[in-house]
């Protein structure tokens, strides 16, 4: 497991005092963290606490209100195009267009990327991760298994150096989760990318991360590689060290560990 | 033109070509999306065809120039279709969710306003080409006819289509499916005051500057010229092209307006909502 922020070299990703705000709701407020390459690191944080938000800064979907964001070095408000062709993402809450067939889609994003050969990529991915026999089936007709395993190909076909991954094993069932998992991490180590997930799964999170990013309405609360939050927090997984943070327990954490002990 | 720039400009024109395919593939795939194409354009130029063989006999306006109405519908289809399948190619994304996987990946908004462009080229060559192909075989009238200013026609009628379809594009994009039904029906407002099926004069005076206004009305004034006296109206022509030049501009810089607002605003991952 790698440390996180000072032990980092060579940042793929630098936040400083990011902050969004829509009308009188602070969706994302001072939030600075930076993430190394070639490391996994997850966002973490209940149901509106800024995850979504953030992603969606950290790909220039979304302009904050105020703060730097950094790509490899570029600022993501005002140049994200130099950056873009290097990076990807995934969600199960961002579909692709469901009439087209998957080998279809798969070219469109491969063009859209500046693929150079096209047909080779699709039938390395449709190799990798088991969709050959979906690339003539329509991708609204594929199971919540079968898209996710599509949506992670088309993420990886410009061979990202940084993947963003919303959620990546939602509605999964564990034996296809496990695989998804054990793929992304072998396209790591592999290639050296750096991979940041927003995920609810703490097993993922314990198993995968070397960071992680505790955030709470907004704020960035707590940071550590799972291990040490573990410590910290005095507890058994990370599920517990989620509702310690989200319930805002830390600052009563002898006392919790107390209770709980 | 520098390396840097050409790199640049076949990196665009890839990007444009595969969003061109994306919709493609989606013709392509369903049929009834090529019928709906053909249909209207087809069912509205039989009905003005049939009024015009009535009109034969009984107005001698419409005898001097047979084809005065067919024309007229068929060039007002161009119109409606131009801004149509702008807003449709946008509304597809809408509706597929995806217009932030789009964005995500390196397509420039300019790039997305020139596929936009293109398929509303397709789909009205498709859909109005049809119905003309049809004219020539049921009425026995084809719009080749007006000779080589009928390109001129085709090209200011897309282009104002185009403008105002990149502008309810943008506030469908803003504000979201709600304001779909911009999309099909913004355009009919401007119908009445173009011109189309009588000159801009049978218009109350107070009303003739804004039919003015609109490139559509030289256009269709224009038509008859070509129709009725032979002549091609260079003023017209030019009036035309100096109003869609405006039109385009602002079309243009509407939606990327609200590309940047809907940046701001957090609406590109949760569109279609």
């Amino acid at each position: 497991m790698l440390g996180y922020a000072s032990s980092v070299s060579e940042s793929a990703i630098r936040v400083g005092g990011v902050s969004k705000r829509f009308n009188d709701v602070i969706a994302v407020d001072d939030v600075s963290f930076e993430v190394g390459r070639g490391t996994t690191s997850a966002l973490l944080g209940g149901n509106g606490a800024g995850k979504t938000t953030t992603l969606a800064m950290l790909l220039g979907l979304l302009l904050p209100d105020q703060g730097l964001i950094e790509i490899f070095g570029v600022d993501m408000v005002r140049d994200r195009y130099r950056v873009l062709p290097r990076i990807n993402f995934s969600s199960p809450y961002v579909d692709l267009p469901r009439r087209l067939t998957v080998a279809e889609n798969l070219r469109v994003y491969a063009l859209l990327y500046g693929v150079r050969d096209v047909a080779a990529q699709i039938r390395r991915l449709a190799d990798a991760l088991d969709i050959g026999e979906l690339l003539r089936r329509t991708y609204g007709s594929l199971s919540a298994g079968q898209r996710t395993r599509v949506t992670i190909a088309k993420a990886l076909l410009n061979d990202p150096e940084l993947l963003l991954l919303d959620e990546p094993t939602a509605s999964l069932d564990p034996d296809t989760a496990d695989w998804v998992r054990a793929y992304l991490e072998s396209y790591r180590d592999r290639t050296g990318a750096t991979l940041l997930l927003a995920s609810h799964n703490m097993t993922e999170v314990e198993r995968m991360c070397d960071l992680v990013l505790m955030l709470r309405s907004g704020r960035l609360v707590d940071r550590g590689t799972p291990h040490e939050l573990l410590e910290r927090y005095g507890r058994q997984n990370m599920e517990e060290v989620f509702i310690d943070i989200a319930r805002d327990r830390r600052s009563r954490g002898a006392g919790a560990k107390r209770a709980s002990t | 033109m520098s390396g840097v720039a050409a790199v640049s400009l076949r990196g665009s024109s890839r990007r444009v070509g595969a969003l061109v395919l994306r919709h493609l593939y989606l013709l392509r795939g369903s049929w009834p999306r090529v019928l709906e194409l053909i249909y209207w354009p087809t069912v509205q130029m039989v009905l003005w065809g049939f009024i015009t063989l009535f009109f034969m006999n009984t107005s001698s306006w419409v005898a001097q120039a047979t084809g005065v109405l067919i024309s007229a519908i068929l060039l007002w289809d161009v119109l409606f279709r131009g801004q149509l399948g702008v807003a449709v190619v946008f509304l597809e994304e809408m509706w597929s969710r995806n217009l932030g996987q789009l964005f995500v990946t390196p397509l420039r908004p300019w790039e997305l306003i020139a596929a936009l462009l293109t398929m509303s080229l397709i789909r009205t060559l498709i859909g109005v080409g049809g119905a003309a192909l049809v004219a020539v075989g049921v009425f026995d009238y084809s719009i080749a006819t007006l000779g080589l200013p009928l390109v001129a026609f085709f090209v200011n009628l897309i282009v104002m289509g185009w403008a105002i379809g990149l502008m309810t594009s943008a506030l469908v994009m803003r504000y979201g499916l709600g304001a779909e039904n911009l999309a099909w029906g913004a355009i009919f407002v401007l119908q009445p005051i173009s011109a189309v099926f009588y000159p801009v004069s049978v218009l109350p005076g107070w009303l003739q500057p804004i039919a003015k206004s609109l490139p559509a009305t030289h256009v269709f004034e224009g038509m008859r010229a070509v129709l009725f006296d032979h002549v091609l109206r260079m003023d017209l022509l030019l009036n035309a092209v100096a109003l869609n030049v405006i039109y385009l501009a602002v079309g243009i810089a509407v939606f990327l307006f609200y590309f940047r607002s809907v940046r701001v605003r957090g609406q590109l991952l949760h569109v279609g909502e």
